[in-house]
């Protein structure tokens, strides 16, 4: 179910890496946990953060999740329609529901990043 | 990611998919999973947060209907020669209004006036009353009572052999009329009957946590799978959607309904709450009469006040509330309004600041966000 061309972070990030470039947003199953997404906060471009901090917030009805970096890198791009449209987010995690794009600061941190296979195991344990 | 439920702190998202063996469950958990229901901890419970999504859920009970199993929620007899007095005596509303078949909302209080629990109390006879109150309370509740009881009613606590379920909406005399042994017309707001339901034993009461029309059914837990069914049938024409705790917290908000844990508890008294209308010092002495007599008199220092967001951000509980950078008050629930499509919160503020119209800021993640404060309910049921 988890796509596998991406890396997937224990805080249910996932990456999608091309070149220097990742693509960022959150996983299928965080967003079944969280509930039908109401609101999001995302940085703007230029902001730089490291691997682990947070990004911005979704909110669902109930409840508020941070948004943490899988890597280290600079904005380079927000996904602009999302903000108007949060439901996306529920609707196609993988694709259309993607938060933001970042330079890579650097590639050596994928090696802290799970598989398609290893995020299914990590949460098929932790349920 | 990680995720602060709106009803209990901070919590990673891998806590929210709690390991819940410890948790009770009420006797449609093999029901709430097989409509494949979020399930999730609440006041030791393990209950159903949502089905088919708690803005749909939400709608149905505001435009048809939704059912709500509540069957977490505390049920306590109190009987005898005594049992009016008793309850005289622990709560701050006048019961000796009630006639039989009647319902009241009320408060189990401190000496300082403060609110150990919301109830409801039923009268079923001069010398018989049902108490119902917050699942999370069960037990401290009954301590409370019983340490009360110089009286000597007598006090069962029947929560575990009973269940609650809760029709609620705009169509739940349509969907309930089909299968209740009596006409439901005849039971007015805030009263009650005994009847069958389905062919079960059952009190009707109607009542309700939505701001909608309703009924709450009270009956022996053993018959709780087959009167579920039986209502979810009955209700199909008409939309009925199962509906979770998440969609009754956000109908109850709008309703300006508050929940203790969240609005109310022993640290904030009943004036301040807004609830001076079930405080009734005149009845004669009770537990917090005088204190809550002097507070009266004097009037309280502080109010919880509705909220409403001016900006896209949410508030949430334990937010804390600014007025010219000084924190002066918190948020004590807070959520989108599915209904009015605004985001609504209470927050308790000193009351020199507390005026409808006036604006304050809700810190959200470090940022002020501004509010106006409002009144409440937010929303309030067209009646014909």
């Amino acid at each position: 179910m988890n796509p596998e061309g991406l890396l997937y972070s224990k805080d249910h990030e996932w990456i999608g890496i091309n070149g220097d470039t990742g693509t960022v947003g959150i996983t299928l199953h965080a967003q079944e946990a969280l509930g039908e997404v109401v609101y999001i906060e995302l940085p703007g471009v230029g902001d730089k953060f490291d691997a682990h901090k947070s990004f911005g917030s979704v909110e669902s009805v109930k409840a508020v999740s941070e948004l943490f970096m899988p890597m280290s890198g600079e904005v380079i791009e927000v996904n602009s329609t999302i903000k108007d449209k949060p439901e996306t987010l529920n609707a196609d995690p993988y694709g259309k529901g993607w938060l933001i794009r970042i330079r890579i600061a650097n590639p050596a941190e994928t090696s802290a990043l799970l598989s398609a296979q290893a995020y299914d195991n990590y949460i098929s344990a932790e349920a | 990611m990680s995720a602060r439920s709106a009803s209990r702190g901070c919590a990673r998202i891998r806590r929210l998919v709690l390991r819940v063996t410890d948790l009770r469950k009420t006797a449609l958990f093999e029901t709430h999973r097989s409509l494949k229901a979020r399930m999730v901890p609440f006041g030791g419970w393990n209950m159903p947060v949502e089905y088919s999504g708690i803005i749909q859920e939400h709608t149905a009970v505001r435009t048809s209907v939704g059912l709500f199993d509540v069957s977490h929620m505390g049920e306590f007899i109190v009987s005898g020669p005594e049992a009016l007095n008793l309850i005289q005596f622990v709560t701050c509303n006048d019961a000796s209004r009630l006639v039989d078949g009647q319902a009241q909302y009320s408060a189990l209080t401190t000496e300082e006036g403060t609110v150990v629990d919301d109830l409801l109390v039923y009268r079923e006879s001069a010398n018989r009353y049902m108490l119902v109150v917050n699942a999370a309370n069960i037990e401290s509740d009954l301590e409370w009572i019983q340490s009360h009881n110089t009286f000597i009613a007598r006090i069962e606590n029947i929560s575990s052999a009973t269940g609650l379920l809760a029709i609620q909406g705009p169509l739940a005399l349509d969907t309930l009329r089909v299968i209740a042994d009596i006409s439901l017309n005849s039971i007015a707001p805030f009263h009650f009957a005994r009847s069958y339901v389905s062919g079960v034993d059952t009190m009707i009461s109607r009542t309700g946590y939505t701001g909608e029309d309703g009924f709450e059914l009270y009956f022996a837990a053993a018959n709780s799978v087959q009167l579920w069914n039986s209502i979810m049938s009955a209700g199909k024409r008409h939309g009925l959607l199962p509906a979770g705790l998440g969609a009754r917290n956000t109908l109850r908000l709008e309703a300006g309904l508050l929940l203790h844990g969240n609005d109310i508890d022993r640290t904030t008294t009943l004036l301040e709450a807004g609830l001076g209308w079930i405080v009734k010092p005149g009845k004669g002495h009770f537990v917090g009469s005088e204190s809550l007599a002097r507070e009266k008199a004097e009037g309280p220092k502080r109010k919880l006040v509705g909220l409403e967001m001016l900006g896209p951000e949410i508030a949430r509980e334990h937010y804390p509330v600014v007025v010219d950078e000084q924190e002066v008050g918190h948020v004590t629930s807070g959520s989108p309004s599915i209904t009015l499509k605004k985001n609504i919160g209470l927050a308790y503020l000193p009351v020199d600041l507390a005026a409808v119209g006036e604006t304050c800021e809700v810190l959200i993640r470090k940022r002020a966000c501004k509010a106006q404060i409002v009144s409440t309910p937010f929303y309030k049921r067209s009646r014909e």
